[in-house]
């Protein structure tokens, strides 16, 4: 028997899970290097930690959160 | 490695029990005491018990972790506790966990210590804190690890993921609750969860006591997953507020790193626990969502009735998070 282990998750509401090591540019054409076995990539755009979340969507009104 | 040493007692159980495991030949007047402690004298006594399973303690046979009479005690005293969790509990009715457990536990308007930190606090407060605080993150994610022989392959393979990133992705440096030593010995705090045990309220107690008990008892994987979603759920937006604090008071880096790695690692982590790690429990084992639920109730419920102690030792009015 073979399980479902996708590369990209996409969190209702908040982020995108990010398994494996990848570079992530942002808007300004910045790379970021992922460090973990999982990382969790900002959907809202509204990160402090931007690109990476930091559950700033919990805060946003829901039609402000990814889909 | 550094052996623990005993706390003082805080009534007749913990009085007999700290008294006769350096002896270690005859518990049986800590059995005959177990059935009418309370409070803190029964929190204490349940927590010594739970030590011996993780560190044990200086002066005291490794063995008496599986002494009959010993384990007697800590039965008595485990079903009286899971008996007052389940009595609290009242979790939503008829809502999926996976789907719905985030939303709920948005909803929740538990006091927030976080909150105090970022606005209100003082520094002897913040210290005070870390010391009952430190019970728990110098062990952090500890009591989870005894889950995962019991559980099948997909809970499995997603709870590794996450404690893997918990325990420092296999570097030492990166280990949660090293962060937190480090923090604590950076503030001038000693670095041992043993330092500071006779200064926690009963309230800290039994958050460690309810995760030991769920993580030591396979029939409760279900509530040690729920409490572990919960518990991942409430840290990050809360973490961001404790950096602002502790940078608005003065406290050094390592401090403030402990908790910036937590704005980060629990965003991802709460959502490994409640998709990737519960989803795959229930996808299994579809009767444990009632536990799921019991495990993230009584999560928010002991943090809640922890804050509002270590508030009314402060002297704080209670605000809601």
């Amino acid at each position: 028997m073979s399980y479902d282990h996708p590369d990209v998750i996409l969190c209702p509401g908040g982020p995108m899970l990010l398994r494996g090591r990848h570079t992530v540019e942002d808007a300004d054409g910045v790379p970021h290097e992922t460090t973990r076995p999982v990382t969790a990539v900002c959907r809202c755009s509204r990160s402090a930690s931007y690109p990476w979340c930091d559950d700033t969507h919990k805060v946003l009104p829901p039609k402000l959160r990814p889909a | 490695m550094h052996r623990p040493r005993l706390p003082l007692p805080r009534g007749p159980l913990s009085e007999e029990l700290l008294d006769a495991l350096p002896v270690g030949t005859d518990f049986r007047a800590t059995l005959a005491a177990a059935p009418s402690a309370t409070g803190d004298d029964a929190a204490l006594a349940l927590w010594v018990l739970h030590e011996l399973h993780y560190r044990g303690f200086a002066g005291v046979d490794d063995a008496l972790e599986w002494e009959p009479t010993l384990v007697r005690v800590r039965t008595l005293l485990e079903r009286d506790l899971e008996t007052r969790l389940r009595a609290r509990c009242t979790p939503p009715e008829g809502r999926p966990f996976v789907a719905d457990v985030l939303g709920w536990i948005d909803d929740q308007e538990g006091v927030s210590l976080a909150r105090h930190v970022h606005h209100d606090a003082d520094r002897d407060q913040v210290l005070d804190l870390l010391r009952a605080r430190s019970l728990y993150h110098l062990k952090e994610s500890d009591p989870v690890s005894w889950l995962v022989p019991r559980l099948g392959v997909p809970a499995k393979a997603a709870l590794m993921e996450l404690q893997y990133d918990e325990y420092g992705d296999g570097d030492p440096n990166r280990l949660h609750h090293h962060l937190f030593a480090l923090g604590m010995a950076a503030c001038g705090l000693e670095p041992a969860y043993d330092a500071h045990v006779d200064v926690a309220p009963a309230e800290a107690l039994e958050q460690n006591n309810a995760l030991t008990l769920f993580g030591l008892h396979r029939r409760l994987r279900g509530a040690a997953l729920g409490h572990l979603a919960a518990f991942e759920a409430t840290s990050s937006l809360p973490s961001r507020r404790m950096v602002h604090g502790l940078e608005r008071l003065g406290f050094p880096d390592e401090l403030v790193a402990y908790y910036a790695e937590h704005v980060e690692a629990d965003a991802i982590h709460e959502q490994l626990a409640v998709r990737t790690i519960c989803g795959a429990l229930l996808a299994e084992e579809p009767e444990l969502e009632g536990d799921l639920w019991f495990g993230a109730f009584t999560c928010l419920d002991l943090e809640d009735r922890f804050a509002r102690a270590m508030l009314q030792r402060w002297g704080v009015e209670e605000r809601a998070a």
